[in-house]
């Protein structure tokens, strides 16, 4: 534990997960927000927004993330310029955010599309009958009854999302993975310490998530 | 419910109309965005010939990008078979009806499935040689670590599936004489594999797109050679990682067709359990 009572190892520590913490909060907001249109759009009478929802898809859900971020740095930004903050710290940070998002956003997507699956086709049947429209049946019978059931899919991704933040230290944000890296190179006789900190970390937090996730989901779940 | 023409009545004049306008609005705003990503290549250069001509010499494929997607599937193939085995053991494990196996194996699949492959990763890649004193081969580190994170998931998926197999089949196991480790091996098992074919595939490509990950620890994989390498030599960084994108998505696309194909086939017999669905709430999904 003496590797950690170090004041700039601790600190190291501290930074490697508030990057993690903060990737994984505005990654779940973007993740979210293009995932639920995705999902509308898939599901949507007019062809075009079926086929874009498609492809977006099965473009972001075969693709690495490592490529994904790779392409975020060396493609939008190194070649092409997109920057998204002065600092070159946050631009990496925000560039990392991005790359989540639209990764993420495709099993948001696939979630929600199969939690749609769920729901009885009398529902909106029945919806439809009282002359409700389409956005009517969805926002107001379907989705509502999916949401429900996407409670568990949902949580996975977004527990996988957290894990997946740390992929953005290839583009050089000092999180927990890179922070680990360092500590152990300087700390080469405590390995087994610092990894056990580190993972214990995630595991601490991640696996109780997991179990509260999946209590949701039951407690939530529409019973027929 | 098939999602298609059940949320929405066949359209009639005004709804085609709609749609229409719908379909003209977005299709603008569409070629709109595609306008812009034009002129921003535009800008920088990036429809120059020189950039893309080296993907049209077959040295570019023999050299980088083909060595680099062996790499790729070597690393994945071995992972595959050790996290399907790795998956089924633990999956048992977690079913033995003796605490002192059940506790342990348990506490391994949850340990290994919070933890990030990365950080796994770094930890056998730089950390073990502190330890061992000699060097971590990439290939290795990469393979273990997809192993213990994929074969965790595996193992709940499989453990998943082993509880939506009718108690009947198991009793009418025990009945006619057969041994715990036979019920198991022979009845649970291949019952659960085909029950959890979409979520086991699924992860399955998810371990595929994970070997990006050897970029980070330098191992040669298909990012490493044909996407850094590429882009090195040539300077064409985002005309590679397309190319290495369609790659990757070919390869995955292949594997989710292939396992659409053995479903298909596994239903046709009629028999096989629908994997669980407790209250209207789905279980089971890959992990990203």
């Amino acid at each position: 534990m003496d590797v950690f009572s170090d004041s700039y190892n601790l600190d190291v520590y501290v930074t490697g997960f508030l990057w993690i913490l903060k990737l994984t909060a505005a990654g779940t907001v973007g993740a979210l927000v293009i995932g639920t249109l995705l999902a509308a759009m898939r599901v949507s009478p007019v062809p075009v927004l079926r086929a874009f929802g498609t492809a977006w898809v099965n473009i972001f859900r075969n693709t690495p993330l490592t490529l994904i971020i790779f392409f975020c740095y060396f493609g939008l930004y190194s070649t092409l310029g997109v920057t998204l903050s002065d600092d070159l710290e946050l631009n990496n940070y925000w560039l990392g955010v991005v790359g989540l998002s639209v990764y993420t956003a495709a099993f948001v997507c696939e979630a929600i599309r199969s939690g749609i699956n769920t729901v009885p086709a009398g529902q909106a049947e029945a919806a439809r009958a009282i002359g409700m429209t389409f956005r009517q049946t969805l926002t107001m019978i379907v989705l509502p009854q999916a949401g429900r059931a996407v409670v568990a899919p949902l949580g996975s991704i977004l527990i996988a999302l957290c894990k997946n933040a740390t992929i953005v230290g290839t583009i050089g944000l000092m999180e927990s993975s890179n922070a680990m890296k360092d500590l152990i190179n300087s700390n080469g006789d405590k390995v087994f310490t610092i990894f056990f900190i580190f993972a214990g970390t995630f595991a601490i937090v991640l696996i109780p998530t997991g179990y509260g996730f999946g209590w949701l989901a039951n407690r939530l779940a529409v019973k027929r | 419910m098939s999602t298609d023409a059940v949320l929405y009545d066949h359209p009639g004049p005004r709804a085609r109309a709609r749609n229409r306008i719908l379909t003209v609005v977005f299709g603008v705003v569409l070629l709109g965005l595609l306008y812009w990503i034009y002129r921003r290549f535009d800008e920088k250069g990036q429809w120059a010939g020189s950039l893309w001509k080296p993907f049209t010499q077959s040295s570019t494929w023999t050299d980088y990008i083909l060595p680099g997607l062996q790499g790729t599937l070597q690393a994945a193939a071995i992972a595959m078979v050790l996290s399907l085995a790795f998956g089924i053991l633990f999956a048992v494990g977690r079913l033995s009806d003796h605490w002192w196996l059940r506790i342990p194996a348990g506490i391994v699949v949850e340990f290994f499935r919070a933890v990030p492959l990365l950080l796994m990763m770094f930890f056998i890649f730089f950390g073990i040689p502190f330890v061992t004193e000699k060097p971590m081969s990439p290939l290795w580190a990469v393979v273990i670590a997809l192993t213990l994170y994929n074969g965790s998931v595996l193992a709940e998926a499989f453990r998943a599936g082993v509880r939506s197999v009718p108690r009947g089949q198991s009793e009418a196991a025990y009945a006619i004489g057969m041994r715990k480790g036979q019920v198991m091996g022979q009845i649970l098992i291949p019952q659960a594999a085909r029950a959890m074919l979409p979520v086991i595939v699924s992860q399955l490509v998810v371990l595929v797109k994970d070997t990006a990950l050897g970029y980070i620890i330098s191992y040669s994989e298909l990012l490493q050679l044909g996407v850094n390498n590429v882009a090195a030599n040539f300077g064409n960084v985002i005309q590679a990682a397309m190319v290495a994108a369609v790659i990757y998505i070919a390869v995955n696309s292949t594997l989710t067709a292939v396992a659409g194909w053995l479903s298909k086939r596994t239903r046709r017999s009629g028999k096989a359990p629908r994997a669980p669905r407790p209250a209207g709430a789905l279980v089971g999904t890959a992990e990203p």
